[in-house]
């Protein structure tokens, strides 16, 4: 089943409380996906300094730290939970490269604005270990899954992220995601898991790095991705929600003067300022609604 | 008329208070405030009552019912009235997708637009959509009306049995087996009465077109042979 959310913000009006508004709204999809959860936040960029936001499973993270201080110099190092936020202005191939040379460490994904965290356990628990409600930003994405096409792991959790900012969740499945991955992977396309989501993830950062835009992905990718879906992606300019053309994914979009909301039940939303006063709609199957700067 | 709060009383409580209401009890008006998109409200009413509910609901809203008459001024999720048997259920926002699916009677009147599926396999209920209505509607529609005053989405009344189906606007394009009819004397009196149902003004009339099946896919067709 799965329950995907997503907030974008107008304006800085509820910048401060973006963290606790997705904590409401992944906390009410609980019932739509128990085993595992996780979110992107987006908050605006520091010029010329890259955040990682890094899974260190149960390794000891003072040593890990006290090893990358050692290779990046002016790294800033934030634990929150089994996560981290490694924060330097080296470059991506270079801190990348870093990474994956530590044996015990998942680069969960980067970026100037985009901070990524998940993790299996009931998604109240999930977000509690994160304090997601203290986090503030510009847009948010959140995912509980309820696990069908790969096994209940961190690697098996949204959202993914296989490029700079880009972030995807997914309630559904897909059927060529297996030769979809193989073609990706050709085209260099890096892929880790075995989840069929972030085979669509990896079919977005193709696309955004032949130069496409994020919408006109999302329209090919009706095309290309087999299967049943609603998706919402995300990047540092904004978000992003379709569905496949037949539409049994729900969604449902409020839209202020002040945010837009987007879950896969009104429920979710319920809490937010205004809401009953919002301008209510379902995305109608196969097209491309977008927010952004 | 008798105040449920959602916010104070749990969601079971409110419907097992509505679903065993004494037979005897005169107490038959009630308002649920703050529904906040809960599912299964309403759903498995049994007597005659008037329920009204202030907000937006979540799925299955007065799924089930008999006899009751149901006003939602809000939204609606997923499967509304769904296999309702008699009473009522109007929705003065949207619904959702399977909106009606399954009823064997009563009506179901939406203010707004339903999306998908509305009306799937429905076996008797009559419903009046002053907006339009998404794709695979009457999707295998046995008996009952559908009444859209706007347009239908794709694939209007594939595989449809013998409900009819009246529409002002335009359907995007017709299932398999469903074809316009022309409206005789007894159509047009049963659109009237559809009509004034839903308080739509009855000059409407002459905007609307009918549809039902053609029963071509009734029997086995020799000619068909190799499709299988």
């Amino acid at each position: 089943m799965c329950g995907i959310v997503g907030l974008y913000l107008k304006n800085k009006k509820y910048k401060k409380d973006l963290g606790k508004f997705l904590t409401g709204m992944m906390n009410n999809m609980c019932t739509r996906g128990p085993d595992s959860a996780g979110f992107a936040i987006y908050s605006t960029e520091r010029k010329k300094k890259y955040k990682y936001s890094i899974c260190y499973n149960e390794n000891n993270i003072k040593e890990i730290k006290k090893n990358l201080r050692k290779e990046i110099k002016d790294a800033k190092i934030k634990i929150i939970s089994d996560h981290f936020v490694l924060e330097t202005s080296l470059k991506p191939v270079k801190v990348i490269s870093i990474i994956k040379s530590y044996d015990n460490l998942n680069l969960v994904g980067y970026g100037s604005s985009i901070e990524i965290f998940k993790q299996v356990g009931n998604p109240r628990d999930v977000v509690n270990n994160f304090s997601l409600k203290n986090f503030s930003g510009t847009h948010a994405i959140g995912h509980t899954r309820m696990a069908t096409e790969s096994a209940i792991t961190t690697d098996g959790s949204h959202p993914y992220s296989t490029g700079e900012d880009e972030c995807l969740v997914h309630n559904g499945s897909l059927s060529n995601h297996n030769n979809l991955r193989r073609t990706l992977k050709k085209k260099g396309i890096e892929i880790k898991s075995q989840n069929d989501t972030e085979v669509a993830a990896g079919y977005i950062s193709n696309g955004l790095l032949n130069k496409k835009s994020l919408k006109d992905t999302l329209i090919d990718g009706l095309k290309d991705l087999d299967g049943f879906y609603t998706f919402i992606s995300g990047t540092k300019n904004g978000l992003a929600i379709v569905r496949d053309e037949i539409a049994c994914k729900p969604a449902v979009v409020a839209e202020t003067k002040d945010y837009v909301a987007i879950a896969s039940e009104f429920q979710a939303m319920a809490h937010l300022p205004n809401v009953n006063k919002a301008k209510i709609f379902e995305p109608e199957p196969g097209l491309v609604y977008s927010w952004g700067k | 008329m008798i105040k449920l709060n959602l916010k104070k009383d749990s969601l079971r409580k409110v419907n097992e208070l509505l679903q065993n209401l004494d037979q005897k009890s005169n107490d038959r008006s009630f308002k649920i405030i703050n529904p906040d998109g809960n599912h299964a409200i309403c759903a498995g009413l049994k007597e005659e009552m008037d329920v009204t509910i202030d907000g937006h609901v979540g799925y299955y809203c007065a799924g089930m019912n008999m006899k009751a008459a149901v006003t939602v001024n809000g939204n609606v999720g997923t499967g509304v009235a769904e296999n309702m048997m008699s009473g009522s259920v109007h929705v003065k926002g949207n619904a959702s997708q399977s909106a009606g699916a399954t009823a064997h009677g009563g009506t179901l009147i939406v203010d707004g637009d339903t999306s998908s599926r509305c009306g799937i396999s429905m076996k008797g209920i009559d419903i009046i959509v002053k907006g339009s209505v998404g794709h695979m509607s009457a999707f295998m529609a046995q008996s009952g009306n559908l009444v859209i005053c706007g347009d239908a989405g794709d694939a209007l009344g594939d595989s449809i049995y013998e409900a009819k189906i009246f529409i002002k606007g335009e359907p995007k394009s017709l299932g398999a087996d469903c074809e316009k009819k022309s409206m005789n004397k007894k159509d047009q009196d049963l659109l009237k009465s559809l009509l004034k149902k839903a308080s739509i003004d009855e000059n409407q009339l002459t905007h609307f077109k009918m549809y039902g099946s053609a029963r071509k896919l009734y029997n086995f067709n020799i000619d068909n042979v190799s499709e299988y």
